[in-house]
């Protein structure tokens, strides 16, 4: 095992990947995938492979995360399918050239911005959502009209030799490519040049590929996560709100989804009639017995796990569960988990929980809450359910994060007219629908004047006077340069 | 020079003033905004003797680059400022009714702005108005190589502008190193290459975004013209290497490509235009800046000290050392790997490369680094196209230079080598601000087939959704359609 893993891990050293990069290159070069037809051609039969393979899809998120079908079904393969179809119906739209006005400073001229491709883009992608989360940016730097490789992640290995298999069967494989493996294949890639880079995952790998990338100038997309946090007012419809917060939590891969609720905020006075409501529907979701139910993921692998299981061992941890708690080495379960005012000095309070464990801190006045949450980095999702209008205005205006919901939980993902992306630390850069296309493109900027129109007064021997129809020009205004070519002024 | 002390008591008191919440408010900005143009119109006189005495600049030149472009951009971000701040509503699918989506941009935070001498004023003052205009606080590092404009910045900006709000640091590579240590929620960079990178390395510790405006060696393809033409477009290829900073400029004109059966014409030309823009003689060059020091006097110097890049200088070549002058220069193919070719000569020096047939420029430019901006005098509209896909730069302007600079329509911005992130109008205010993405939804409508437990049912249902199919989803509710069986 051992011999056979040094094998692999010396096939794709940094040589390699320079041969790779260089292939692609030379593919860009010629001109391939910039072309209309091209990336329609590589879109279809994605859209495709998703139809014909979300059989053996399904079944990969299976072996990698116990996630139920359902799950696989609407987060993943309907998600990716839609984005195909949005970027098809829209991609000849995207790529016209747009017109913008020109000044008088610049007349008589015509201006358009000419969105072209960046070149050769690397996408490495998570393990949680990791069909949607690789195949998704390939999407948009596919439509930009890039070569791309993909490094899917090690930490779903079902789904990473899956996609390997698949995408070298329905893609070009001239432009897109799929490199399999961790840390060595990762550094070996990230030596490389890329025209741009698009990480997934968290922040502190975030900095090494943003170091990385620093050193060939390479811009670079961050989607991180951090600790996600729900405002839950005292008048809203309760089981409602249960309800979502429970599908935006352990509906969502078992809460190991960068937009899942962390923690929740409420009053001291409200948080039991909450956490009573969450239990019930919990009950009617997963039944009796959580960790048997087959409607909801496991815990990645071991590490995760045991991360999990040592923020609950914690003694200012323990003491504080209210619900849940139980967990299966052996299957890799966790049940889902409700923690109620953790001590503020524990490891759970501060560190991204990214699992089944969810966490109640109480406030004396709901709008206590915004302090708290501003007290802490930018996160990616901010949610708050409220009826109340001036609280939810406070809300959207005062928290700065990657994006806000009010009354729902992670459901902004799903409408492709709203970037996906997040601020500080949860992350730099956008994509999903058109923001996918342009995040893989970059906009030129065109001037076309003609030879007519030529201001003398932009030309030496520099004179009083053409400082004065400078002036105007600039100001652009229509007298002042009259008054200035008559020499009136 | 600020000790490190007072370094971090300057940049928490603007986290403390952003935390106040009283930049985002519109009247703060616009006061702000309004500022800059009272700073501009009462120093006016002594920004032109400052910008004269440091860089050589005639004050048209200082105009048109750095105190009029400073004005047109806040006048710009006066006019529209409400517009840009406005949210952005927009189109959600039926079947997340009732909802409503829209984009909020909010101001970053506190942001570093770090500027270059070439145009020490405007390189500082437009970013500026972008940070302000979204609302953020800011720290100005303008360039040592400018010492008299930098120091003019410290004074009067902390008079003209809210100083709890907007700081102006003063320093070299130590100072810059210094700033690069604290967590900025953005870093607009105007500079090098080899400081870029460092730049962004520095942000990587701190997940802070950069803009990197750099520069590179901008080509200017020179077609054959009709006579008529060729007169404005000399003009204008002079005026975009030698009218601003004296060449050196980030979008200034590089080299040269032109048919080598065009070559006389185009230098005799030039030549023409040089007498008459700047005169002959390098002791008494009028209208042209100077070499900001000896060390960039040096440099310059010695890209023509190879005696075969030397043989090849047809016009100019005379330096004045004293007073930091250098002639407009203009050099027949030089070697393509001697350093003048290779490295951004940010200067008045200009290669002339000839080729057989101009299509052969395209395949030139793309065996080097892409170029922030490229320029293309031609009238063949074939051939634009062709520039146009076939090549990459941060822009393309036909038949004039620099001019795109001032386009406020325009992105500013590079790509590859030559940079990223992009500013200019609207532009600016986006580069320091974040874009919120908010979605609002009722109480109202809970499909229950969101949540598990899971059954066909629910997955039909999803699968309609998602196809917005809404008939197909009437009739599954109406239960006049089976699921399918998985």
């Amino acid at each position: 095992m051992a011999s056979e893993e040094q094998v692999k891990n010396s096939a794709f050293d940094t040589e390699a990947a320079n041969c790779l990069v260089k292939e692609l290159r030379g593919t860009v070069v010629a001109g391939k995938t910039k072309s209309y037809e091209w990336r329609v051609s590589q879109l279809k039969s994605l859209l495709k492979m998703v139809e014909e393979r979300d059989k053996q899809i399904c079944d990969a998120l299976f072996s990698d995360l116990s996630k139920p079908e359902m799950e696989a079904f609407i987060h993943e393969i309907a998600l990716i399918k839609n984005s195909c179809k949005v970027s098809l119906k829209k991609l000849k739209e995207w790529m016209k050239p747009e017109k913008v006005k020109t000044t008088l400073s610049t007349f008589p001229s015509s201006a358009e911005i000419v969105p072209e491709p960046l070149g050769v883009v690397l996408v490495i992608s998570a393990w949680n959502y990791p069909f949607l989360l690789s195949v998704d940016p390939v999407i948009g730097a596919i439509a930009a009209g890039n070569a791309v490789v993909l490094k899917p992640s090690e930490i779903a290995p079902a789904m990473s030799s899956l996609l390997k298999k698949l995408l070298e069967e329905y893609l070009d494989n001239s432009a897109v490519k799929v490199v399999e493996g961790g840390v060595p294949e990762t550094s070996a890639l990230l030596e490389q040049k890329w025209d741009k880079i698009f990480y997934t995952g968290n922040g502190r790998i975030g900095r090494v590929v943003m170091a990385a990338a620093a050193k060939h100038l390479t811009p670079v997309v961050l989607e991180l996560g951090g600790k996600s946090p729900v405002v839950v007012d005292s008048n809203v419809d309760l089981t409602v709100t249960a309800r979502r917060i429970i599908g935006g939590k352990w509906a969502c891969n078992n809460g190991q989804a960068c937009v899942a609720p962390d923690y929740i905020i409420t009053t001291k006075q409200f948080a039991p009639t909450l956490i009573d409501t969450i239990k019930q529907e919990l009950l009617k979701f997963y039944g009796e017995d959580p960790l048997n139910s087959p409607d909801i993921s496991r815990v990645v692998n071991s590490n995760h796990f045991a991360r999990l299981s040592k923020l609950l061992d914690d003694d200012r941890v323990s003491g504080k569960i209210v619900h849940g708690g139980q967990t299966d080495k052996s299957s890799l379960k966790i049940a889902p988990t409700i923690v109620l005012d953790a001590e503020e000095d524990s490891l759970i309070m501060h560190e991204e929980i990214f699992g089944p464990l969810l966490l109640v801190v109480t406030v004396e006045k709901i709008e206590d809450g915004i302090d708290f949450i501003n007290s802490r980095s930018k996160p990616l999702a901010a949610y708050i359910f409220t009826n109340n209008k001036q609280l939810k205005q406070d809300f959207v205006s005062n928290i700065s994060s990657g994006a806000i919901v009010v009354n729902d939980i992670s459901l902004h993902l799903m409408v492709d007219t709203l970037p996906f992306g997040g601020v500080g630390e949860s992350g730099t850069g956008a994509y999903h629908g058109k923001f996918s296309f342009d995040a893989f493109t970059h906009k030129k900027a065109v001037l076309h004047r003609s030879f007519l129109g030529d201001a003398p007064a932009r030309y030496p021997p520099y004179t009083a006077g053409k400082l004065r129809l400078l002036k105007a020009l600039l100001d652009g205004s229509i007298f002042g340069i009259i008054r200035a070519l008559f020499g009136f002024s | 020079m600020e000790d490190d002390h007072g370094m971090r008591r300057s940049v928490e008191e603007l986290r403390q003033t952003f935390k106040s919440g009283k930049t985002r408010g519109v009247d703060w900005r616009k006061s702000q905004l309004r500022a800059i143009l009272r700073l501009i119109e009462e120093n006016k006189d002594n920004l032109y003797q400052l910008l004269q005495s440091e860089l050589g600049k005639h004050p048209v030149e200082s105009y048109r680059d750095e105190i009029g472009i400073v004005k047109k951009s806040v006048d710009l971000a006066l006019s529209c400022i409400d517009q840009w701040m406005s949210p952005k509503k927009g189109w959600l699918p039926l079947l997340f009714l009732p909802a409503s989506r829209k984009l909020l941009s909010e101001p970053l935070g506190v942001v570093l702005i770090i500027g270059s001498w070439n145009f020490p004023i405007s390189l500082i003052l437009d970013p500026l108005i972008g940070a302000i205009s979204a609302g953020n606080t800011v720290v100005l590092k303008p360039s040592e190589l400018a010492p008299n404009c930098s120091s003019f910045l410290a004074k009067l900006l902390r008079v003209y502008l809210d100083s709890k709000a907007i700081k102006v640091i003063e320093g070299g590579r130590e100072v810059s190193n210094q700033l690069l240590q604290y967590k900025w929620d953005k870093i607009f960079f105007t500079g090098s290459v080899k400081v870029g990178k460092l730049v962004m390395a520095a942000a990587a510790n701190h997940l802070t975004p950069v803009t990197l405006e750099l520069g590179g060696k901008c080509p200017a393809i020179f077609d054959s013209l009709p006579n008529a033409d060729i007169k404005v477009a000399t003009k204008r290829v002079a005026s975009g290497k030698w009218g601003a900073c004296c060449g050196q400029a980030c979008i200034g004109v590089d080299y040269m490509l032109v048919e080598q059966k065009f070559a006389t014409t185009l230098i005799e030309e030039l030549k023409k235009t040089i007498k008459t823009f700047y005169g002959d003689d390098v002791r008494n060059l009028k209208n042209m800046s100077k070499i900001i020091n000896k060390f960039h006097f040096d440099r310059l110097r010695n890209l023509l000290e190879d005696p075969a890049v030397a043989n090849c200088i047809v016009y100019g070549g005379s330096f004045d050392e004293k007073n930091l002058i250098i002639e407009p220069t203009i050099l027949l193919d030089p070697p393509l790997d001697a350093e003048i070719m290779n490295e951004e000569i940010f200067g008045p020096l200009l290669p002339i490369i000839t080729l057989d047939n101009i299509k052969e420029s395209i395949e030139f430019i793309n065996s080097k680094s892409k170029p922030l901006a490229l320029y293309a005098f031609t009238k063949n509209e074939n051939f634009k196209k062709q520039i146009l896909t076939e090549t990459s730069s941060g822009s393309v302007t036909f038949n004039d230079t620099m001019i795109q600079f001032a386009c406020d329509d325009l992105p500013f911005g590079g790509v590859g080598q030559s940079g990223f992130g992009r500013y200019h109008g609207k532009y600016s205010f986006d580069a320091f601000s974040h874009e919120k993405a908010v979605l609002e939804r009722s109480f109202y409508f809970e499909l229950d087939p969101r949540h598990p437990p899971w059954n066909n049912y629910k997955l039909e249902f999803l699968r309609l959704a998602y196809n917005y199919d809404y008939v197909g989803l009437v009739l599954l509710l109406l239960g006049l359609k089976k699921p399918l069986s998985s």
